[in-house]
C-alpha cells in the first residue's frame, strides 16, 4: 500500500494560512491503514486545528468527510454538492489522492496534509517499511523475492557492495542490507548457482526516468 | 463510602480505559471541558488486559497534540487505581482540579465566551 | 602473456613482476597543485597512481581532471569511476574523455553512500552498478560500441579494474563475487585495506582452488595506521572493514609518539608476509594525507626500485 505520514500540525496551519471554510478530506483506505489520513485521524485533526483558531480569535469553519478512495472519479463526486461552501480543501489522502481531488475541483485550492512516503507494507503497527520502487519492470524472479530496486540502498543489481557489514547497510544499522537477505533466501531455495549470474543492466525507461507513466488497457476501456 | 472531592469534576463512564479514543478527549477540550482525567485500573490489573496501556498511550498523544495548538498538554492526564481505592481517587480529584486552577481555563472558552 | 592495452600497470603485471600503485585524494578547491605535489611524493615509488572519485562522497575535484594532471607530469593514472554520480551516458562520456588523453587505467566502483558526504540530500545515480561498469569499459574497448549499439570512433584502450572487500559480509559469497567479476571482465583488483591477514589469506586460497587467481591480478591494499585510535576508528566505524583486536593492541600497547612507526612497520611486515603468496601479484598503498611515508613502506618492503617497462 502506499504509506504515508502526517504532517506536522503547524506545517497544516501555515498552509490553511487565511482561508476560512475549509474541508478536511481523508481516505478510508492505505492513508487509514497506516493511520495518517483516516476517519479518525481527520477527526482528531480538525478537532486540534478547530481549537488552536479559537485560540488565536480566528473564525474557522472546519469540516470532516472521509471519503472511499480519493482516486476514483466515482467518490470524489460525492462531494460535489458541498464543495463550493469551502474556500479550501485539506486532503489527507496520499499525493495521487491530493492531485485528482485539485484536478476535479479546480475552483477551490487543495492541500496535502499527508507526506507521502513510499509503497511498503506494515511490519508491525505503528512500523511500515518500503518495498517497491515501482520500477515498471519487475525482477523479482531472480532475486529470491527481495527486491533490489526499492530495498538496497545503491539499487545494486549485482550485490552486496563492500559496505555491508552483518546484514547490515552502510548507511544505518536499522537498515537491512538487500542483497544478504537475496544470499539467505536464494540458499534457503537452493539457488545460490543463479548468485553468480550477472545481471542485465537495467532498462530505466520504465522507471520515473522515463517520465510520468500511464498504463492502458484496451480490453477494458469502453 | 461518601468521601468528598471538588465538585466540578464530571464524571463518564467506560467499561474500561481502553475505550477512551483520542479523538474523545480532543473533543472534550473542543467542547470546553478545562481538563480531562482517564482513570483506569492498576497497570497489570486491567480486566481486559491491555486496555489501560492503550488509554495511557493516548493520553500521551493528546497532550502533545494539545500543546502543539498551545491548549496545554498537561490539561490530559492519565492516572491508575483499583476500584477499591475510593480515598485516592479523591486524592487524584483534588490535585487535578488545583492543577487545572492553577493553568486557569481553557484558552478557547476564554476567546469563546468573549466573542 | 599478452597486453590488451598501452597500461604500464598491465605490462608489469604481464611481466610477472609485483606491481605497486597507491592512491591520491583530490583536492576540495581548484588547485592543480595539491595534485602534483602528492603524485612528486610517490612517483618513483609506484607503477600507477589511483585517483580516488569524490571518495566518501565528498564532494571534490573530479577524478578525471586529477588523472589528466599525473598523466602530463608523464606518470600513470588510474581514474577511479563510482557509479553514484553519473548516469550511463556520462560514464561512457568521461571515459571517452580520458582515453583522449590516453589514459589506460579505470577502476569500476560503486561509490559510498552520498549519506556520508558532505551532500546528503542529494540525488544518487546509479544508473548502472559497479559490475555493469566493467561490462561497459570491455564492451567499448574491444566492441568498440556504446552501450546503445553505436560505433565509437577510436575506442577507448583501458584495463579494467575494480575493488574486492573480502572483509565485507556475507563472507561466503565473496569469493563467488570474483568470480563475477571476472565473468563481466575485470582484469586486476584491488583490495580493501588488510588487516586481518589470515582472512584475507583464506579468501585468496578459496579463490585460487577455485582457478580464479590465473584469470585476474590481484593486488592487495593496505593502509598503515597512524595510531591506535585510528585503529579504533576503522575497527567501529567504517562499514566492510576487518580489524582485529590484536592489531588494536599492538598499537595501543605502543607509547603513543612511537604509534606511527609501529603502524608503517606493521603495514611492512603484512606485504614481507603477502610477498609470499603466490596469489598475489602486486600491493596498492592507500596512505591518503600521509603519501610521504610511501616510499619508506615501498623500501623497506624491498620492493624498491620500480621496474622500468617501455
Amino acid at each position: 500500500m502506499i504509506v504515508a505520514d502526517k504532517k506536522p500540525i503547524e506545517e497544516i496551519i501555515e498552509v490553511i494560512g487565511n482561508h476560512e471554510r475549509v474541508l478536511i478530506a481523508g481516505c478510508n483506505e492505505c492513508v487509514t491503514v497506516c493511520e495518517s489520513g483516516g476517519k479518525k485521524e481527520v477527526g482528531v485533526l480538525a478537532s486540534a486545528l478547530r481549537m488552536y483558531f479559537l485560540n488565536n480569535g480566528r473564525d474557522v469553519k472546519i469540516d470532516e468527510v472521509t471519503l472511499e478512495r480519493q482516486c476514483d472519479h466515482e467518490y470524489l463526486e460525492e462531494i460535489r454538492e458541498r464543495v463550493d461552501s469551502y474556500d479550501a480543501i485539506l486532503s489527507l489522502a496520499c499525493g495521487v489522492g491530493v492531485q485528482f481531488m485539485a484536478e476535479k475541483y479546480t475552483a477551490t485550492p487543495c492541500y496535502p496534509g499527508v507526506n507521502t512516503c513510499f509503497l511498503g507494507a506494515t511490519e508491525e503497527r505503528g512500523v511500515w517499511t518500503e518495498r517497491c520502487q515501482a520500477c515498471g519492470s519487475c525482477i523479482l524472479a531472480v532475486t529470491g523475492g527481495i527486491c533490489p530496486v526499492s530495498r538496497c540502498a545503491k539499487r545494486v543489481l549485482n550485490g552486496p557492495c563492500g559496505g555491508s557489514t552483518a546484514g547490515r547497510c552502510e548507511i544505518s544499522k536499522e537498515t537491512d542490507c538487500a542483497w544478504q537477505l537475496i544470499v539467505d533466501r536464494l540458499k534457503a531455495l537452493g539457488r545460490m548457482d543463479d548468485y553468480e549470474t550477472l545481471a542485465d543492466i537495467k532498462d530505466w525507461s520504465t522507471d520515473r526516468a522515463g517520465g510520468p507513466r500511464k498504463v492502458v488497457r484496451e480490453d477494458l476501456r469502453e | 463510602m461518601r468521601l468528598a472531592y471538588p465538585p466540578n469534576i464530571r464524571i463518564v463512564r467506560v467499561p474500561c480505559t481502553g475505550k477512551v479514543d483520542l479523538l474523545h478527549i480532543m473533543r472534550a477540550f473542543e467542547k470546553g471541558a478545562d481538563g480531562v482525567m482517564v482513570v483506569g485500573c492498576l497497570e497489570g490489573d486491567c480486566h481486559y488486559s491491555q486496555g489501560n496501556f492503550r488509554a495511557r498511550k493516548r493520553v500521551a498523544q493528546a497532550q502533545q497534540l494539545l500543546d502543539s495548538v498551545s491548549i496545554g498538554g498537561q490539561r490530559a492526564q492519565m492516572f491508575n487505581l483499583s476500584s477499591g481505592e475510593g480515598p485516592l481517587f479523591a486524592q487524584f480529584a483534588k490535585e487535578m482540579t488545583a492543577k487545572i486552577i492553577d493553568m486557569g481555563p481553557n484558552p478557547i472558552k476564554v476567546d469563546r465566551d468573549a466573542a | 602473456m599478452n597486453v590488451k592495452t598501452p597500461s604500464k600497470l598491465e605490462k608489469i603485471l604481464a611481466s610477472g613482476q609485483l606491481a605497486v600503485t597507491s592512491e591520491v585524494g583530490p583536492p576540495r578547491g581548484s588547485d592543480p597543485d595539491a595534485i602534483t605535489r602528492k603524485a612528486e611524493l610517490i612517483k618513483d615509488h609506484v607503477d600507477a597512481i589511483n585517483i580516488t572519485d569524490n571518495q566518501t562522497s565528498v564532494c571534490r575535484m573530479c577524478s578525471l581532471a586529477a588523472c589528466i594532471r599525473i598523466k602530463q607530469m608523464g606518470l600513470e593514472p588510474v581514474l577511479q569511476m563510482v557509479t553514484r554520480d553519473r548516469n550511463r551516458i556520462a560514464l561512457q562520456s568521461d571515459i571517452l574523455g580520458a582515453a583522449s588523453f590516453d589514459i589506460a587505467n579505470i577502476l569500476c566502483l560503486s561509490g559510498d553512500h552520498q549519506s556520508f558526504g558532505d551532500h546528503a540530500s542529494g540525488q544518487n545515480v546509479h544508473d548502472l552498478d559497479s559490475m555493469q561498469l566493467i561490462q561497459t569499459v570491455r564492451r567499448m574497448r574491444d566492441d568498440g560500441q556504446f552501450l546503445g549499439g553505436d560505433e565509437i570512433r577510436r575506442p577507448p584502450s583501458m584495463f579494467v579494474g575494480a575493488a574486492v572487500n573480502p572483509f565485507a559480509d556475507p563472507y561466503e559469497i565473496r569469493v563467488p563475487r570474483l568470480a563475477k567479476k571476472i565473468a563481466a571482465g575485470v582484469e586486476f583488483v584491488q583490495s580493501q585495506c588488510i588487516y586481518n591477514l589470515d582472512k584475507f589469506e583464506q579468501w585468496l586460497k578459496e579463490a585460487e582452488d577455485r582457478g580464479l587467481t590465473e584469470k585476474v591480478h590481484i593486488l592487495a591494499g593496505l593502509t598503515p595506521m597512524k595510531s591506535a585510535g585510528m585503529a579504533r576508528y576503522m575497527k567501529n566505524r567504517v562499514p566492510g572493514m576487518d580489524v582485529p583486536d590484536d592489531v588494536v593492541k599492538r598499537l595501543a600497547d605502543t607509547p603513543k609518539e612511537k604509534q606511527a612507526a609501529e603502524g608503517i612497520k606493521m603495514c611492512i611486515e603484512s606485504i614481507q608476509r603477502l610477498k609470499e603468496n603466490t596469489a598475489i601479484r602486486g600491493f596498492h598503498i592507500m596512505a591518503i594525507e600521509w603519501e610521504e611515508k610511501v616510499s619508506e613502506i615501498v623500501e623497506a618492503a624491498g620492493l624498491y626500485p620500480r621496474p622500468q617497462v617501455d
